[in-house]
């Protein structure tokens, strides 16, 4: 009833262009925003915004540079975690050795390193294609980890290889509650998203989605291989560096190398897969599920636990959580490859004729 | 294949009269093998000035082959070409695109992740300036140049007539459709010299008009100059100033259509005559 | 010299272990096009299997053969639970169920036999061949050479089964072209049930080895990962490949963990593999003895 486009009418190529055609997705949209930058901090209970909101944003944004490059761009990447990880430890160094830049330059110039560190690994990917190109990106990352706990420089010496995120203040305003981080990660990650979403509308875009299709007659048709593979490189591995940096600064504050194994890189490659390949909307679908299903495992099997007095031990629900997600990942291959994404679009689809049948 | 020939679908098309001017692109004793297999054989030919050229032979006849030479998709081993005014040994496929020379493939070479609409789009990437981080802004010259760029492609779209179809993704549309599609992408970069490469493969006879309908506007109303590969005589009869014959590699028959009809050489290719 | 050469000979032995691994890739990448990331959690299954079952005191040989059997129908329910429905998926696809597959297989393994390390004792032990040390002061382990040895083995089996019989034959079609496998009348379910079962067995083959060199835990699943490397070099498809480029790789790694990890700090075991199978990549992207991929347009 609600959700028509009747009377909706386009009458200029930029009112078609929008991120959001239709008026009740604008509204929502402005609505959902309003709620979680306004809202959401005044109300939500420490725990949420800590160990749930903040870590699901920055995932939300990791896999939002992951599907630049393997859903968008068609390369696929198994360094993500390598990527983070130089985001997380040249941000703090920035802050240690250049205090007077400020975090947020100091992020920027932190995503701007993992973003060099992406197109040196990402040259080979002008030879190798497919599958194959896995393979440097796993070497980026077993790489870029052996450096970290090497290069003593790196985390300032530290015996352990573990640093402390410095306290962050922005023009003066310290930055330390839970909310307070929170409401940071959220407009940090608004931003990139919609500067994603404009991306991969505009011209970039589809030059990284006909490499991904076929880059043969891509190249036959003046897209520049080397140009458009090397960018779509810097711009997700930017993506996951900043990641990384809020990953440090605003959620774990004490960072060890071994935050960003090659687990992590599988965890955010599920989350695409999971969300949806190649979609905006995908990336945050799938960190919100990837976030959320452990804790909703956790209170499911305490829920059972307590219905029948049966003791459910936690390497069980572990063990159970590993089989349910490698299950839903076939699951969704074979079912849905377009994702949690799709699904929604499917939803959407029925809200539009819903209370009707057809 | 006799048969072909003779009793081909009658099209009959108005062709308007054209100036025909020099030679734009001229292919010159090219040479190519794969591995122990000869493609081309020193074949040369040239193509003038907003002519519409066939390049016909049997299958495996290398024709194929020879747009991807000039196109610079396989790099020949001997031999040369020249398109406007400079001379190549090894065109790169980029280079060729930049230099205005666009083309359309035999087994359909579309974004098959994308809509008709982006597809078409991206044929006009050459022609964008901005950088991607003025995009990721989208205020400003980003959004005028998306927007001018839609206004020229949606020209296009009109021109061919699927309007209907523009935000359907292209894996999803019948064949001809497709085709159409390819057709327009290769449009969208208002190139100089259009390669078509069985433009009319697996299409009926109303489609097949619909497409002669199409490479003749191009070649009317743009001035384009094309050169296409194809099986149909009647087609080639119609509406093509000048037809190469090739087989197994070699060039045995140039000239108008009638000409080659009646080259002997031409007949025994197709009926496969011993030789 | 002498240590070098000890170094060298290590280098090979572990080498040698590597290729173990890498062949249930090859099976399963020359009959089905798949690469299967699971092979790695294949290889903890079976390990994990066995030496539970050893632990509750079932005898080695039967213990073997169970596990064996039980490799086998997790061979068919892979086939028939994650591959059928995926089969005119493109590759990617594929190799992403595979690893959904790993992780419930891990998650498999330790639900059913807990999730502490294991030792495993073959019988051989990991000690310098005395003749050997004796006579030239050169230390090989009984062990390695065991290894060596078993390995060796199974791939004269595994390539002359593949180029010989009627099955190895059969399995070289299906890998070539379903279709046309289909049209000569290949039972395409029966042969991927063999090649998965067969996988399964080198599987446990690698997993015992393996297992006993470094002890049966959750790491053994990024047998995988080791293997990617050594398939790298020897091409996916090849099974002699897949020995000389396990034996490359095990000797260049090794010595330059003794040569040249001293001068930049050590460690540089965990991506010096990698680093040599990307430089490969580039210079020859199909591997010693893969086949030259033609674009045609």
């Amino acid at each position: 009833m609600l959700y028509r486009e009747a009377g909706q009418f386009k009458s200029s190529y930029a009112q078609d262009q929008q991120i959001f055609p239709i008026l009740q997705d604008r509204i929502g949209v402005v609505l959902f925003l309003a709620f979680a930058f306004a809202v959401v901090p005044l109300v939500g209970d420490q725990y949420w915004l800590s160990a749930i909101l903040t870590p699901f944003l920055i995932f939300a944004l990791a896999a939002l540079g992951l599907n630049i490059l393997t859903g968008y761009a068609g390369q696929l990447s198994l360094g993500t975690a390598a990527f983070m990880a130089v985001g997380a430890f040249m941000a703090y160094n920035f802050v240690l050795r250049l205090p007077w830049l400020g975090i947020i330059p100091s992020f920027i110039l932190a995503g701007l390193c993992a973003a060099a560190v992406g197109i040196v690994f990402g040259l080979p990917s002008l030879r190798i294609k497919g599958f194959y190109l896995a393979v440097a990106t796993l070497a980026c990352q077993f790489f870029v980890l052996w450096a970290i706990q090497r290069w003593g420089w790196i985390t300032n010496h530290s015996a352990s290889g573990v640093i402390t995120a410095q306290k962050i203040t922005i023009l003066g305003y310290a930055v330390s509650t839970p909310a307070e981080k929170y409401v940071l990660t959220l407009a940090i990650v608004s931003v990139m998203a919609l500067a994603a979403k404009n991306l991969m509308r505009s011209e970039t875009g589809r030059a990284f989605m006909a490499v991904r299709d076929m880059d043969v007659a891509a190249a036959v048709i003046g897209i520049p291989m080397m140009q458009t593979k090397l960018l779509a490189f810097a711009i997700s591995s930017f993506y996951c560096g900043v990641a990384g940096a809020l990953y440090a600064y605003t959620y774990l504050g004490t960072v060890e190398p071994e935050a960003f194994t090659l687990d992590l890189s599988f965890r955010v490659l599920f989350m695409i897969i999971i969300g949806g390949v190649g979609s905006i909307l995908g990336s945050f679908l799938g960190a919100a599920f990837i976030t959320l299903f452990p804790i909703f495992l956790n209170i499911a099997s305490g829920g059972i636990s307590h219905a029948f007095g049966v003791e459910i031990s936690h390497a069980l629900v572990s063990n159970l959580e590993l089989i349910i997600f490698g299950g839903l990942i076939i699951f969704f291959l074979i079912l849905e490859p377009q994702g949690l994404r799709r699904l929604w679009q499917i939803a959407k689809e029925k809200l539009r004729l819903w209370p009707f049948p057809h | 294949m006799a048969a072909s020939l003779m009793s081909a679908p009658q099209i009959h098309l108005q062709q308007g009269s054209r100036n025909i001017g020099d030679v734009v692109l001229s292919v010159e004793s090219v040479s190519l093998s794969f591995g122990g297999v000869r493609a081309l054989q020193e074949v040369s030919f040239d193509v003038r000035e907003h002519e519409v050229r066939a390049i016909i032979g049997p299958n495996g006849a290398g024709k194929s082959s020879m747009l991807n030479v000039v196109n610079g998709v396989y790099h020949p081993q001997r031999g040369k070409i020249r398109f406007k005014e400079k001379e190549f040994t090894d065109m790169d496929p980029h280079r060729a695109a930049a230099m205005g020379i666009a083309r359309t493939f035999q087994n359909i070479a579309l974004f098959k992740g994308m809509t008709v609409l982006d597809n078409i789009m991206t044929g006009r990437n050459l022609k964008m300036r901005c950088n991607f981080l003025q995009q990721a802004l989208w205020v400003g010259p980003a959004r005028r140049e998306e927007l001018e760029h839609r206004r020229a492609v949606e020209e296009i779209i009109d021109f061919l007539e699927i309007q209907h179809i523009r935000k359907t993704p292209v894996g999803r549309l019948p064949y001809g459709l497709q085709k159409r599609v390819e057709l327009g992408r290769a449009l969208a970069a208002e190139p100089t010299l259009l390669l078509l490469d069985e433009p009319m493969a697996g299409m009926n006879v109303e489609e097949k008009q619909d497409m002669c309908r199409f490479v003749l506007d191009v070649n009317d109303q743009f001035g384009t100059t094309l050169v296409l590969i194809e099986h149909d005589m009647g087609v080639v009869m119609d509406i093509c100033d000048r037809v190469v014959v090739l087989d197994y590699g070699r060039k045995i028959a140039d000239g108008t259509p009638a000409e080659v009809r009646a080259n002997q050489a031409v007949i025994d290719a197709y009926l496969g005559v011993a030789h | 010299m002498n240590f070098f050469i000890e170094v060298l000979g290590g280098g090979l032995l572990a080498g040698v272990m590597y290729a173990l691994a890498a062949l249930g890739f090859v099976l399963i990448y020359k009959a089905s096009g798949v690469f299967n990331f699971a092979q790695g959690g294949m290889v903890f299954f079976a390990a994990l299997t066995f030496v539970s079952l050893l632990e509750r005191g079932w005898p080695f040989w039967l213990a073997l053969v169970v596990t064996l059997a039980t490799m086998v129908l997790l061979g068919i329910a892979t086939e028939r639970l994650v591959l059928r429905p995926l089969v005119n998926q493109p590759p990617i696809t594929l190799f992403m169920a595979t690893i959904g597959l790993t992780f419930v297989l891990e998650g498999l393994s330790q639900l059913m036999w807990g999730s502490q390390p294991h030792g495993l004792e073959l019988g051989i032990p990991d000690v310098p061949m005395e003749w050997l040390s004796e006579k030239t002061n050169i230390n090989i382990s009984q062990f390695d050479l065991f290894a060596a040895g078993v390995a060796g083995i199974l791939v004269a089996v595994l390539a002359v089964f593949f180029q010989k019989t009627r099955i190895g034959r059969a399995l070289r079609a299906v890998a070539d072209d379903h279709q046309a496998a289909l049209a000569v009348g290949i039972p395409l379910q029966h042969i991927w049930a063999i090649v998965w079962s067969v996988a399964g067995f080198v599987a446990l083959v690698a997993g015992l080895l393996w297992g006993a060199r470094n002890g049966v835990q959750y790491a053994l699943t990024f047998v995988a990962l080791k293997a990617l490397p050594v398939l790298i070099l020897g091409g996916f498809e090849s099974i002699p490949g897949a020995i000389l480029g396990g034996l490359i790789i095990g000797a260049t790694e090794k010595l330059a963990e003794v040569y040249v990890g001293p001068m930049v700090g050590g460690g540089i075991e965990s991506w010096f593999a990698y680093v040599v199978a990307l430089l490969f990549l580039l210079v020859r992207p199909q591997g010693l003895f893969g086949e030259k991929i033609i674009d045609r347009v």
